[in-house]
């Protein structure tokens, strides 16, 4: 009798799969925001097999070529080149490795750091509570783009550095949500039934809080790596991410910035590769939001 | 209320020393500050000259005591590369910087919130499009290479503004635009959302109840409600602002604190960027406080706290 | 008696992402001047919404009224509440009409005074003062039992407890000495003893003050102490009314019989809690059938396929014209226009089964759902049923204990409550 009901429902009825696709499909933005992000992922991936040249092969003879559609121009090289003759597209193509590669591994070693002393925090509570706690916030007191370029002067120009100054300054964000989400938990009724039947912590995180916290956590990571890659070509701009050598939406950016005038392309394209790949990982995070959250899904329905 | 400031008050003396201490300890990240202040081609007597003349060879708490007691004096120690005392340098470039940093948030208010409210009050319709791209754009451009395209278009191409420089109301123009970008998305998301969530409260429908007019009930009802939220995060978007103007300050060759810091990055002068890096965090820390305050001042249930 | 406010054939829908939903579907009623009508159900019943649409609370969109007229006649004129621009709506919302919300602890804005929230209503109706109009917001507070009220004029809505913002409501309801007051639930939110308090208040306001009154509950008790005659909805439909001893003595809609039942029992612990199994109906599709067809213990082939009207009910006694008379008309399918012609007909319910039973039902498994009525009743502290109804019967309906409602049917909030 209740399924007769139930059949109304599409949420119901569904897989999991299903109705994610469902509601990606409804949402356009965010289907545009996943077909934006998978662009950008599979060049990097595939690089190699997409750039037309390779990303350090120089020709003097052809430098500061403008974009194809421009007045000297040449398909040859469709984004025109930079002052050493490198083809702009193939630089860029190869520059959204980078970019991901300190996205990826930025929030992987927030998040990873995030879930254990967040849940440090929120099952022990106390002293060792308030002690990282006041370090977190202590990071979230700085003004984040000084801190992180306080730091990344300090360490150097590498890409391990980069990483590493993403991943340990974004943690306190990921430490508040998990500790959070350990506290309601606790004080909620079902995991004291599970720990009345002898459940132990091990299993009451990885049945209980880890499964509330996906939602969250997917969310926060997607708009985090749009806010890395963001940050690292700003380090780039300064000439603080990796090594000059190193093709990088950043290091493109500080090269280009010397030609604005006469070479305004040199700075655009890789901007516009910044931009694109932000709108669409804020699109997706949007989204996420949306579908993973759904107390915000019914408001926003 | 007293109570409630009195509690912020010290947390936020709390806060400036947990910075003063961070601080002291990245710089010695990489274990040698020495060779971290040292120029890079100097020689391994002049890195010990350093070491000795800065206390780096002195126990740690030794040299930390002495530091955070420097500091309370506000003695920042002395820039290596100008040669004058770190806190007198932030003193005369910070007008610079506050100038850039409240015409960036006035654009950013003076755009953003009136958008968000109509945006927010006509959900669905082109207004509320345009909000929201407007807030997602915000988001995703980034304001260096935003600064760089602005001054292609509006200095070198159409040439109303000066690319560069400190001289006068319309050299402001193009940083401020670049600077306040970020926020001005950011508090178009924020109003829009603050107004439709305030739209559908219940104390909104009992003044519809009431009788009173859609124009009042925005002005004395959700306005107010709203405002709340904008004054809340202000503090936050300030921070911001001192970190993008790194960025912007560079860019345009605006004499203030941004472009100070990047300056003594690449001199490799950290007595002058520890400075820079405390003083920051103190004054956001401040704002942060002070928009505090303004919150109690709307809010009652902060105002009456017992 | 004459009426103050006809509702006739009132539908309401909000468009959302799943399709349409039907929240009100063709309520029709009258409220008597100075009577106070009961409206009974569960959470996403329709009986919020039909009333917030009676003042055009609910948002535009996503809620739409799809039909209907609400004729509301006030002492100089006769208005469709439905049709009037929101410049006039807006005269009569806090002027004619008070209405008082579930939740006092969000119902009031906190950043400003209860004395100002009190104040803006009379400033916006009556041609007082600025201090006229303050004396008045102090006199309402006292009205409504707020001690040193000159005082707490100047407070702020976090300095109240629950009920004494209920207080609160309710002065900004009656402040312009309206003709209907519209108490949405105003209790539930509350204590128990905090309940009675509130309870005692507003019938002794709207007695004094001569106020009609339309009272939404899910507490039949609360109900039967204050109502003169109920209207039980399901599914946004009525689906039973009458006069308030009739129906709680003698339900005949299996819903109400299970609303019923559902009562704690006071007296004798032994029982267990009677709940209506299944959950609430989706109000997605389009009723073409009877909406509780689904849950209802007694449903036949003729549930699925039709929707019943409202037919005469039971021991038929109806009312007109305040007089108590027998009704003849038992088991005569009615059209709801009847209602029309004989305004305050009493005791009604939109079920086949009493018809049909006879040609379509099982004789062996007796409706009378008398148990669940003698505790209603109790609880209700209305005297003992008509024998003639009495407890003969040799089987009860089935009382099912559904794992997933541990709580009385009428505590459940699963209900889409704001639509």
């Amino acid at each position: 009798m209740s399924s007769r009901i139930n059949a109304l429902d599409p949420s119901q009825t569904r897989s999991w799969l299903g109705r994610t696709l469902h509601y990606l499909l409804r949402d356009k933005a965010g289907a545009f925001g996943l077909v934006l992000f998978l662009f950008v992922v599979l060049s990097a991936v595939f690089a190699p097999y997409v750039a037309p040249h390779s990303p350090l092969q120089q020709d003097l003879h052809s430098s500061r070529m403008p974009p194809a559609w421009h007045e000297g121009g040449d398909w040859e090289h469709p984004l025109g080149t930079d002052n050493l003759g490198r083809d702009m597209l193939s630089r860029i193509i190869y520059g959204s490795r980078v970019s991901l590669t300190v996205g990826f591994f930025g929030v992987l070693i927030s998040m990873s750091l995030g879930l254990v002393l967040g849940a440090i925090a929120g099952y022990l509570g106390g002293r060792v509570d308030a002690v990282i706690m006041a370090i977190a916030n202590l990071f979230l007191a700085i003004p984040y783009l000084l801190l992180v370029v306080v730091v990344a002067a300090i360490l150097g120009r590498s890409l391990i550095n980069v990483i590493l100054i993403f991943g340990l300054t974004n943690a306190p964000l990921f430490v508040r949500i998990t500790r959070g989400e350990v506290f309601r938990i606790r004080k909620s009724g079902y995991v004291e039934s599970a720990v009345s039947i002898g459940a132990g912590r091990a299993r009451i995180l990885g049945h209980h809080i880890l499964p509330n916290l996906i939602g969250p956590m997917v969310t926060v990571a997607t708009f985090e790596m749009s806010g890395m890659i963001f940050y690292e070509a700003g380090l780039g701009f300064l000439g603080l991410s990796v090594p000059p050598g190193v093709p990088s939406w950043g290091n493109m950016l500080a090269h280009g910035r010397q030609y604005i005038t006469f070479s305004p392309w040199l700075a655009a394209f890789p901007g516009l590769a910044i931009v694109v790949t932000s709108l669409g990982m804020n699109l997706l995070g949007d989204w996420l939001r949306d579908v993973l959250d759904p107390k915000l899904r019914r408001t926003a329905s | 209320m007293q109570r409630y400031l009195f509690s912020r008050v010290i947390q936020s003396l709390a806060l400036i020393l947990g910075v003063l201490v961070l601080v002291f300890f990245l710089v010695r990240l990489t274990g040698d500050p020495a060779r971290l202040m040292a120029p890079r081609d100097a020689s391994p007597e002049r890195v010990e000259q350093i070491r000795e003349q800065y206390g780096f060879d002195r126990p740690i708490m030794v040299q930390l005591t002495e530091y955070l007691s420097h500091a309370a004096r506000g003695d920042f120690g002395t820039s290596y590369h100008y040669r004058a005392p770190a806190s007198e340098l932030i003193v005369t470039r910070l007008p610079a910087t506050l100038e850039l940093a409240l015409a960036a948030l006035a654009f950013a208010v003076v755009v953003a919130v009136p958008l968000g409210i109509l945006g927010g009050s006509n959900p669905g319709t082109v207004m509320d499009t345009l909000a929201r791209g407007v807030g997602l754009i915000g988001q995703t451009v980034p304001n260096f290479w935003l600064a760089l395209m602005l001054i292609v278009i509006f200095a070198v191409d159409l040439g109303w503004f000066p690319s560069f420089g400190r001289d006068g109301p319309r050299s402001l123009v193009l940083p401020a635009v670049a600077l306040g970008f970020f926020p001005l998305g950011q508090f178009v998301r924020l109003t829009r959302s603050a107004v439709l969530e305030v739209r559908s409260a219940d104390y909104v429908r009992t003044a519809y109840s009431k009788g009173l007019s859609t124009r009042i009930i925005y002005l004395r009802h959700i306005f107010r409600n709203v405002s709340i939220t904008l004054v809340s995060i202000i503090g936050v978007q300030f921070g911001y602002m001192l970190g993008g103007s790194i960025y912007i300050e560079s860019i345009f060759a605006w004499p203030g604190i941004g472009r100070m810091i990047n300056e003594a990055v690449q001199n490799r002068d950290f007595i002058l960027v520890q400075g820079i890096a405390v003083f920051s965090a103190g004054f956001v820390v401040v704002i942060q406080l002070l928009t505090d305050v303004a919150y109690a001042l709307i809010d009652p249930r902060i105002r009456y706290e017992e | 008696m004459e009426p103050v406010l006809d509702v006739r054939d009132l539908a309401v829908q909000f468009e959302t992402v799943e399709g349409t939903l039907h929240a009100v579907n063709g309520v029709s009623f009258r409220l008597r001047r100075g009577e106070t009508l009961g409206i009974v159900g569960e959470s996403g019943s329709g009986k919020s919404v039909s009333m917030m649409s009676l003042l055009r609370l609910i948002p535009e969109p996503p809620g739409k009224i799809h039909r209907g007229r609400a004729l509301f006649y006030d002492a100089a004129e006769t208005v469709d509440l439905l049709s009037l621009s929101n410049r006039r709506i807006g005269f009569l919302r806090g002027n004619r009409i008070g209405y008082i919300f579930q939740d006092p602890m969000s119902s009031l804005n906190p950043l400003l005074t209860v004395g100002i929230q009190i104040r803006e209503s009379i400033e916006r109706h009556t041609r007082l003062s600025g201090t006229q109009a303050k004396q008045r917001a102090i006199e309402l507070l006292e009205l409504v039992g707020i001690p040193s009220a000159a005082q707490r004029y100047g407070n702020y809505p976090h300095q109240f407890s629950g009920g004494m913002r209920q207080r609160v409501m309710i002065a900004i309801a009656i402040s312009c000495d309206p003709a209907i007051l519209i108490a949405d639930e105003p209790t539930t939110a509350l204590d128990v003893t905090v309940q009675a308090q509130i309870l005692a208040l507003v019938r002794r306001l709207t007695q004094e003050l001569g106020i009609s009154v339309i009272w939404i509950s899910h507490d039949l008790g609360v109900i039967a102490s204050l109502a003169d005659r109920v209207l039980v909805m399901y599914g946004g439909t009525v689906v039973e009314r009458g006069d308030v001893e009739e129906l709680f003595t003698s339900p005949r809609h299996p819903y109400t019989v299970g609303l019923l039942g559902a009562l704690p029992k006071l007296q004798g612990g032994e029982e267990q809690l009677v709940n209506i199994r299944g959950t609430p109906p989706s109000l997605f599709s389009s009723p073409t059938q009877c909406p509780f067809e689904p849950r209802c213990p007694w449903a036949f082939a003729r549930c699925k396929t039709e929707r019943p009207p409202e037919f005469f009910a039971g021991t038929g006694r109806v009312y007109l014209g305040g007089t108590e008379s027998a009704s003849t008309t038992q088991d005569t399918a009615e059209s709801p226009e009847q209602e029309a012609d004989e305004p305050f007909v009493a005791h009604r319910a939109a079920c086949f089964h009493d018809l049909d039973r006879d040609q379509e039902r099982d004789p062996s498994e007796p409706p009378a759902p008398a148990q669940g009525a003698d505790k209603a009743a109790e609880a209700a502290g209305i005297g003992a049923p008509p024998s003639a109804r009495g407890s003969a019967s040799t089987d009860p309906p089935p009382a099912h204990t559904d794992s997933r409602q541990p709580s009385r049917l009428t505590g459940d909030r699963t209900g889409a409550e704001e639509l």
